[in-house]
């Protein structure tokens, strides 16, 4: 299983039908299935890459990417889809470096922060051994690493839940059968909405639309919405001190190796797990990557996960490239 | 009806929610035409179809309009406000949600004065802030059709505090409203097409308590006439019901102008749950102090202003200045004439009477007239000169109306130079005394009634260019 939900581009590209592709990341849907596929997915910095023409699903986390073969295509691509688009109001108005100039310098004194919080209960021990074993690799580099903590990582998959449904619950309304896409046959307006949206979204749609119009709704907004506001200033704040401390965050991407093909699918509660630790960067709003690691004994894929600070993929980008050079996963291919 | 709520112990408190369609070239949050009476859905494009992916862009000139407006209308403007998604279905609403404004509205805290029996009193407004309008829903015999040409153009919500007490209060709060947008160029303020909208919050209370009834919304109020008929029909409606022992039930009422009543349209419990939050499409507006600073100096003056100004400088009657001052190109009409060398009270006369008669009378804007102020002002010269009488003038004033001439050409091409010449009236008024000696006799015998009489006789004779002034002193002198 690829994974979701850009889990087509990484697939795509795994699969040697491209040399890259771009995906949309909101809360790890480009770094998940990267993992999972065995390939290169970076979510760059909220308003590093314009959302203009990206099917919105939630606004203020949706971010667009490239899930690539290497990391020095992930550079290249982000240097022609990054910069300030005057169409997106989030867009940020900052220069744009050149990503792959700095990606053949060595990694310095960089100081990597491995979070307490994400390395816990239910981490598969084959995906523990894989990133830890790349975090001494990066070490032997040249890297300081220390252990830090993220405090509210408990809370960042239901915060994620709440304001990505709601701002979806909002996002998916113009699919109503008025001006474009489907409609369903209905003697007048209310039973042409009602049949239009019944009939049109999947089950898993329908219960983040349900789910996000209930976290908005009079009498709900302040014990869900505006709660998971105040949990994602938190967390934005657990970062801002963490990189206080250290350049970057180095993660599992998941908390599991690639599911075979048809495991677990239905139980979406397992599914929305698979999120948690990638969610934390796009509540954060900041940058991060993920990148072959190795494989589990059954030989599927797993992945690490580097965050960096918001707007300094550079940074990110370097120690990616420096542990990609000195192993060869981003090589292999898992047989299926 | 103000009797009715006396007798009855109470009063009424209004409020009011204003919708104002700034006059923008473009829409709030795309680049198209907010012109309007274009063939349907022609206005249109991605963004404010609704279209997947697109985003919102906001336009920096609806954001000048709103400080502008709550600057004239003594608001706080907010450093920082934020945009919010107010979500609904409707099909004249293609994104499913309107973007508005909720918890941080660009202004607040400001108050308008308004003249009423010769008081001054101050309603205050809770707040102003931007939002785009929707498009239209067309109801035809084949079906229903949508135009979203509208769908976009920038609003101004303006709410005030419930400090309205009578209709004749909104009234003249509306009016005073629409006066100051239309100066400020923000809004055309034209209630039947629907440029200026107002709904009404409505309750009674027990005359002198501070507490609030249970209100009423009235909505669709279209006309200007219809603001205080609304009121006083939905105020009388609520008595009736209190009197009868009822209770006012909390609804929106719509305002149907042909039956002159309000009728319920849904009850609180059928309201819009409208699930706002924070727009994430748009970033927070921050506005820096520099702005407000370089807007507040673009302010015209303001008509309560003007109004002061004109009695304070031109020594004019409250009731003239405030007639002047209501229309900003009426205003700067009269001062350009006073500009030009009119004196401010002939001018102001002129303009009381005949230029306003004239523009009522043809509907035309003051700015549309031929006659411009400086013209006004020469004619009024010609007058104070002696060069044309005042009945000679209105005269000229009719043929500066119709040909668009200037009134030094009119008097020169048909000869109405005053004849101020002593030997050529001495002669003509010789004449007519000899022509009446029975008149003459009369008036040496004490009937001076007969002055007027053959002074009339000379204007005759003269076809009006005599100076009436030297008539009357030659005849005088003559009968002496
Ligand atoms: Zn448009």
């Amino acid at each position: 299983m690829p994974g979701g939900s850009s889990g087509g581009s990484a697939a795509a590209v795994a699969s040697d039908q491209c040399l890259g592709a771009i995906g949309s990341d909101t809360g790890g849907s480009i770094r998940q299935p990267a993992a999972f596929c065995g390939v290169v997915g970076l979510k760059p910095t909220y308003g590093r890459v314009s959302r203009y023409g990206l099917v919105a699903f939630a606004s203020s986390l949706d971010q667009i990417g490239p899930i690539t073969k290497t990391v020095e295509d992930a550079a290249l691509l982000l240097n022609i889809i990054g910069g300030h688009d005057p169409l997106d109001s989030t867009s940020a108005d900052i220069d744009l470096p050149d990503f792959t100039a700095s990606l053949s310098e060595g990694i310095g004194e960089i100081r990597i922060g491995v979070p307490d919080e994400y390395f816990i209960e239910g981490l598969d021990p084959e995906v523990e051994s894989a990133v830890r074993t790349a975090i001494k690799l990066l070490e032997k580099e040249g890297a300081s690493v220390k252990p830090i903590s993220l405090p509210h990582t408990g809370y960042a998959v239901s915060t994620y839940y709440i304001l990505a449904t709601s701002e979806a619950s909002s996002n998916l309304a113009r699919y109503d059968g008025v001006k474009y896409g489907f409609r369903a046959e209905a003697g007048d307006l209310m039973e042409m909405y009602l049949r239009t949206r019944a009939q049109g979204f999947g089950p898993e749609v329908k219960r983040r639309i349900m789910l996000g119009t209930y976290a908005l709704s009079a009498g709900y907004y302040d014990a869900y919405y505006k709660k998971a506001q105040q949990v994602r200033t938190l967390i934005k704040q657990d970062f801002e001190d963490a990189f206080s401390e250290v350049d970057v965050i180095v993660t599992p991407t998941t908390p599991t190796p690639a599911f075979r093909v048809g495991e677990k699918i239905s139980d979406p509660l397992q599914m929305y797990l698979n999120d948690i630790f990638t969610i934390s960067a796009n509540l954060a709003g900041t940058c991060a990557i993920s990148i072959p690691c190795g494989f589990s004994s059954s030989g599927l894929p797993i992945g690490f996960q580097i965050i960096g600070r918001p707007f300094d993929e550079e940074t990110v980008l370097r120690l990616a490239g420096t542990y990609e050079r000195e192993t060869d996963w981003h090589m292999r291919r898992p047989e299926l | 009806m103000m009797k009715m709520l006396s007798d009855a112990g109470l009063e009424a408190v209004i409020g009011l929610e204003i919708h104002a369609q700034m006059l923008t070239e473009t829409k709030i949050f795309c680049g198209c035409s907010t012109a309007f009476g274009a063939e349907p859905n022609t206005q249109t494009c991605p963004v404010c179809i609704g279209m997947p992916g697109v985003l919102p862009v906001l336009n920096r000139r609806v954001v000048e309009f709103a400080v502008k407006t709550g600057l004239a209308m003594n608001c706080r403007i907010t450093p920082y406000s934020r945009f919010a998604r107010k979500n609904y279905f409707y099909p004249d609403l293609p994104k499913g949600y309107q973007i508005s404004q909720y918890e941080l509205p660009i202004c607040e805290k400001g108050h308008l004065d308004i003249h009423i029996n010769g008081e001054s009193r101050r309603i205050g407004i809770t707040r102003i802030h931007m939002e785009e309008d929707a498009g239209k829903n067309i109801h035809q015999k084949d079906g229903s059709y949508v135009d979203l040409n509208r769908t976009g153009v920038p609003l101004l919500e303006i709410v005030t505090e419930p400090d309205i007490r009578t209709p004749q209060e909104a009234a003249l709060f509306m009016k005073k409203l629409r006066a100051i947008l239309r100066y400020l160029g923000v809004c055309d303020g034209n209630m039947e097409q629907g440029s200026l909208r107002c709904d009404a919050n409505v309750s009674l209370r027990p005359a002198g308590s501070t507490g609030l009834g249970t209100k009423t919304e009235i909505k669709n109020i279209n006309s200007f006439r219809f603001v205080e008929k609304a009121l006083e029909y939905e105020i009388k409606r609520q008595v009736k019901v209190l009197r009868d022992g009822g209770d006012i039930i909390q609804e929106t009422r719509l305002w149907d102008s042909e039956t002159g009543t309000t009728n319920s349209m849904r009850s609180k419990e059928e309201a819009h749950d409208y699930r706002y939050f924070p727009e994430p499409d748009l970033v927070p507006l921050q506005i820096e102090e520099d702005w407000i600073k370089q807007i507040r100096e673009t302010l015209p003056e303001l008509p309560d202003q003007k109004m002061k100004r004109y009695q304070e400088e031109f020594g004019l009657p409250e009731y003239d200045c405030e007639i002047l001052t209501e229309e900003r190109p009426v205003a700067e009409w009269f001062e350009r004439a006073v500009k030009a060398g009119g004196s401010p009270k002939a001018v102001s006369n002129w303009m009381m009477t005949d230029i306003l008669r004239l523009m009522n009378e043809t509907g035309t804007e003051i700015t549309e007239l031929r006659i411009t102020p400086e013209m006004l002002a020469s004619l009024i010269g010609l007058i104070e000169k002696g060069t044309i009488s005042g009945k000679i003038a209105k005269m000229v004033f009719n043929d500066m109306y119709t040909t668009g001439k200037d009134p030094e050409t009119i008097v020169q091409e048909k000869g109405l130079v005053q004849i101020s010449d002593a030997g050529e009236l001495e002669g003509t008024i010789q004449e007519i005394l000899d022509a009446h000696p029975d008149e003459v006799g009369r008036l040496k015998a004490g009937d001076k009634k007969l002055i007027g009489f053959f002074v009339g006789q000379v204007m005759k004779a003269t076809k009006g260019k005599a100076n009436p002034k030297m008539v009357n002193e030659i005849i005088r002198k003559k009968i002496s």
